[in-house]
């Protein structure tokens, strides 16, 4: 019986197992050293808001994976054999494998800060994170500030963990407004307001310049490097992105970049070893996306395509259409299709950009000023249907086709105040059109492309 | 803000403290009158030696809280009957429960400052209560920030992560009901605190039950504030608990009363059988068809309500149009229950468990009413040699009094808020049963952006794991969905959307999800 080995048992390394499980009769095993089972990295952080308990981000009941016949082993994989098909484990064991998936995902990133190895200093990524988290700031009695460097998803992530427990926080953002490397002007805008809310001490264009040290070695201060000005603080949380946690494969004889070098079917240089998730890297990018996509659901897609693959069926990861969701402390975002912003957007993108009067809710669309066809949109304090836009994207509809039939996609709870009309109305002004809003069709909303 | 919060806890502890201490104090008198006027309205004169027993130890003597009085009033009663039994002179035995019997004359006999200062108790209990609850919660209006998502510290505070203080409120919610099911006697002081309100509507004197009644509603109300602080950024929430709360005060107090003021039988409308498991025992359908024209319209409604109200609306809506909008059990499980709506448990058992009982209960109510009715029509007291009248006992209290209440309400903080209705209410059975096979609602998965974060799940009243579902893109149809809108409500990435829609496409199977390159979903998909 073939034998599966998969390296990580996060989103990635469990959906390729559970396929191939549901495609064949196949030995599989999983290695991990971060977790007895499963569960949802995404969701840690409402651990420590006390929404969940850890057990609550497990998705499958403990019985799951030997019902299914799918070995969990714990253990640190310090060595790939790929000559001799097997791993060396950090406890001496090895294990045979016929095909190998590397789903090892990613890392926090540090920059050679000075003071980034301190006590107290810490990434908000794994379990081990989060217990460490709990170690640094319980309360805020013994953590009285928390300096989060890095304005990014995981960023504002920390910062509403760590008010959740009324902990004052400073967050230093590089950039001039909040992410608007990905997000446009006005979308970026509103965040930052709605960051000053929540009572987030937030310092746009700062850098860190280095970490204190007290007398135990650990974190007690934070210098911005624009100002020089020191923070003092109990905990410093590193959030300035992720990168591929490979450093065990570094003289493996798999091809490495920032992450495992991959091609459209997921296989690396070395026949029978894959690599999925966080921590694969394609040659080439695919579409507008990047070559390493460290995103919850292309994981999860990664290993659907790569089950197929292994169980004989040789199928490409051609991931659809872009869409991605967050959410920043109370707004959430969705994103379909692409909108760029402006340090990115393309040479006949424009955005038409909407924004209630009061409330924190607003959308971008964007469109080819050359054919008026309809890029992407992000929504904000709106749910929008996937299920429409990935179809509009594939018929590659208009905008205006996109404005009439808005209100299909609409997938806001019952009841609650409807925005098209006035979205439409300012569209209209703003391009000098008469389009009228159609009302919602179950029937178009069901029509597949 | 947090010293009005406490200050507010304060008071609302005292009020508390003063109605749980109102079973055991008080002062009651039997008077030799009232007595005699008693044994011959409610026809014990017949048992000499209750009343000669009652008449030695009791009548004329005055007793400080009912734990004095009721021991006595009970064993004169049991020990009359039993004689009587034993002489086989069985037209003198008296029926009443002996527990009813101490209420009775309990009731009659009240005489001291609770019955003479029944607006100021009313006052220290109830008022104190309301009163105190109101400053613990309206606070949040601004404590609680910006709108959104409340769920902070959940599982870290003691009350709502199964600490003391939970198993406290669930030692006490278990001890009201018992009182309230098997030992009314002791609920006799709290009858005086409403009977101002219970006249005024009705014209009788308040009951036990009436209590109940009252205090669901006060209850409902309270708790209903703290959801539209909590969910004031829900606007599903806030109509949704706006319709319990207006079902349940209109529709299962007020109207119930006012019928009885004007001499026409007590009758929740919206109660629909079998939840309201005794529509069709004798003594009902005896009211109702002595009851004229009223009668008459209550027996065809409620008929017509669970046959073909209860189904289609279903069909249209989902079972929530009840379960969440309408129903007492539902109204009371959303308000006050909300706080523990997250220790309803997930596990496959669970759901296992769950079918068998619930399916259990409704087909214990079928059988139990098709046997009344056919004592009913064909005047016998047996059927195929179970004596009707003790299944219908059986059925009372096991399911009526112990599952739907004991059980119900008072394992709220260690069980979650929908014990009963998950676990055990036949409608639900019955409404499950539709909204599975036959009906436009569903709860619809937004394509492949679920992050299996499982707030979903975790905060499913009814134990459904929905993220099971949303998590492979496939929309939740499961019977036990009750159509609270929570799951909706927590989920951080805009992905389940309660709607009711055409029946085509309802249930979606997908090996694939939404995104994943279309040829290969249609691939698998349809292979």
């Amino acid at each position: 019986m073939e034998h599966i080995v998969i390296i990580g048992n996060g989103i990635s390394g469990v959906t390729v197992a559970r396929h191939v499980r549901k495609l064949s009769d196949k030995k599989i095993t999983i290695v991990s050293t971060e977790t007895d089972y499963f569960f949802s990295r995404t969701a840690l952080m409402y651990v420590y808001m006390g929404h969940m308990k850890f057990e609550h981000t497990q998705p499958y009941e403990n019985w799951f994976w030997k019902k299914n016949r799918i070995d969990l082993v714990k253990g640190y994989v310090t060595q790939v054999d790929h000559p001799h098909k097997k791993l060396l484990l950090q406890d001496g064991r090895e294990i045979a494998y016929d095909k190998l998936v590397v789903a090892t995902g990613s890392k926090p990133s540090k920059f050679g800060w000075p003071g980034q190895d301190l006590l107290g200093v810490q990434g908000m990524y794994s379990k081990q994170d989060l217990d460490q988290l709990e170690a640094n700031a319980p309360n805020n009695l013994s953590c009285k500030r928390a300096v989060i460097v890095g304005g990014g998803l995981i960023g504002i992530e920390l910062a509403e963990m760590l008010r959740s427990r009324d902990i004052p926080v400073t967050f230093l953002v590089r950039e001039n407004s909040f992410w608007d490397g990905v997000l446009p002007g006005g979308e970026s805008q509103m965040i930052n307001e709605h960051i000053l809310e929540h009572h987030i001490d937030l310092r746009l264009g700062a850098n860190l310049g280095e970490i204190l040290a007290d007398e135990n070695g650990r974190a007690r201060a934070v210098v911005v490097q624009e100002t020089g000005e020191e923070i003092p603080c109990d905990m410093v949380g590193l959030t300035a992105g992720v990168s591929p946690n490979i450093d065990f494969l570094r003289d493996s004889g798999i091809e490495l970049g920032r992450g495992v070098k991959v091609n459209r079917y997921l296989e690396t240089n070395i026949e029978d070893i894959y690599a999925i998730g966080d921590c694969a890297e394609q040659h080439t990018a695919i579409g507008n996306r990047r070559p390493i996509e460290a995103v919850w659901y292309t994981g999860r897609m990664m290993g659907e395509a790569l089950a197929q693959t292994l169980c004989g069926k040789k199928r490409e990861y051609r991931p659809g259409h872009w869409f991605n969701s967050a959410k920043f402390l109370d707004i959430e975002y969705q994103t379909y299709g692409w909108v760029f912003s402006e340090r990115g957007m393309k040479e006949n993108e424009r955005h038409f950009h909407w924004r209630h009067a009061k409330e924190k809710i607003c959308i971008t669309v964007a469109f080819d000023t050359a054919n008026n066809q309809f890029l992407g949109i992000n929504t904000f304090g709106i749910r929008m249907r996937h299920r429409c836009f990935d179809r509009w994207l594939t018929e590659k509809r208009s905008v205006d086709h996109v404005m009439e039939h808005l209100r299909d996609a609409n997938f806001d709870p019952e009841f609650y105040a409807q925005y098209e009309a006035e979205i439409v109305a300012k569209f209209n002004s703003e391009l000098g059109r008469d389009i009228t809003p159609r009302k919602k069709s179950w029937k178009r909303i069901f029509t597949t492309a | 803000m947090k010293a009005i919060k406490n200050t507010g806890l304060v008071i609302f502890l005292v009020g508390l403290a003063i109605f749980t201490a109102l079973p055991v104090i008080g002062t009651f008198k039997v008077e030799r009158a009232s007595f005699g006027q008693m044994a011959e309205e409610q026809g014990f004169a017949k048992s000499e030696l209750f009343v000669q027993a009652m008449q030695n130890s009791v009548v004329g003597k005055e007793f400080e809280g009912m734990p004095a009085l009721s021991p006595l009033v009970t064993t004169a009663l049991e020990t009359a009957n039993s004689q009587y039994r034993k002489n086989k002179e069985y037209k003198k035995i008296i029926y009443t429960k002996p527990n009813d019997m101490a209420l009775l004359i309990g009731k009659k006999s009240g005489n001291g400052f609770i019955v003479h200062n029944k607006g100021l108790m009313w006052f220290l209990t109830f008022g104190l209560g309301i009163v105190g609850a109101l400053m613990f919660i309206l606070p949040n209006v601004v404590l609680l920030g910006k709108k959104g998502i409340k769920n902070n510290g959940i599982y870290l505070e003691n009350s709502t992560n199964r600490g003391w203080i939970a198993w406290l409120v669930f030692f006490f919610l278990v001890a009201f009901y018992v009182v309230l099911y098997f030992a009314p006697q002791y609920a006799v002081n709290w009858t005086y605190l409403v009977d101002p309100i219970s006249e005024s509507l009705s014209g009788n004197p308040a009951g036990h039950w009436f209590v109940y009644g009252f205090m669901y509603c006060v209850v409902m109300t309270v708790m209903a504030v703290r959801m539209y602080i909590k969910y004031r950024h829900n606007v599903y929430q806030v109509v949704r608990t706006t319709s319990v709360l207006f079902f349940q005060i209109v529709f299962a107090f007020l109207i119930p009363e006012i019928m009885v003021r004007l001499q026409m039988p007590y009758y929740d409308f919206k109660n629909a059988f079998p939840l309201d498991y005794d529509f069709f025992f004798q003594w009902n359908l005896r009211e109702l068809t002595n009851s004229g024209g009223i009668g008459l319209f209550i027996l065809v409604w409620g008929i017509v309500l669970t046959l073909v109200i209860v189904p289609v609306m279903v069909y249209f809506f989902g079972k929530r149009w009840y379960c969440s909008w309408v129903c007492g059990c539902g109204g009371l499980a959303e308000t006050l229950g909300d706080p523990y709506r997250q220790h309803s448990s997930k596990s496959l058992f669970s759901w296992k468990v769950e079918r068998w009982l619930i399916h259990g209960v409704l087909v214990f109510a079928v059988a139990m009413t098709l046997m009344t009715l056919y004592s009913f029509f064909s005047e016998t007291g047996t059927v195929l040699g179970l004596k009707t009248s003790g299944v219908q006992n059986t059925y009372s209290t096991m399911i009526g009094a112990v599952f739907a209440g004991v059980i119900g309400t008072g394992f709220y903080p260690i069980f979650g808020n929908r014990v009963w209705c998950r676990f055990g209410c036949p409608l639900a059975a019955y409404l499950g049963f539709v909204q599975r096979f036959k009906s436009r609602f569903r709860i619809t998965t937004n394509g492949g952006q679920c992050i299996s974060c499982g707030n979903c799940s975790t905060y499913c009243e009814q134990g459904i794991d929905v993220r099971a579902y949303a998590q492979k893109g496939e929309n939740i149809i499961r019977s036990s969905c009750v159509g609270c809108g929570i799951c909706s409500a927590v989920c951080p990435r805009g992905v389940l959307k309660l709607e009711n829609g055409p029946l085509e496409g309802r249930i979606n199977p997908t090996e694939v999800l939404l995104g994943n390159d279309v040829d290969l979903m249609e691939m698998v998909n349809k292979k």
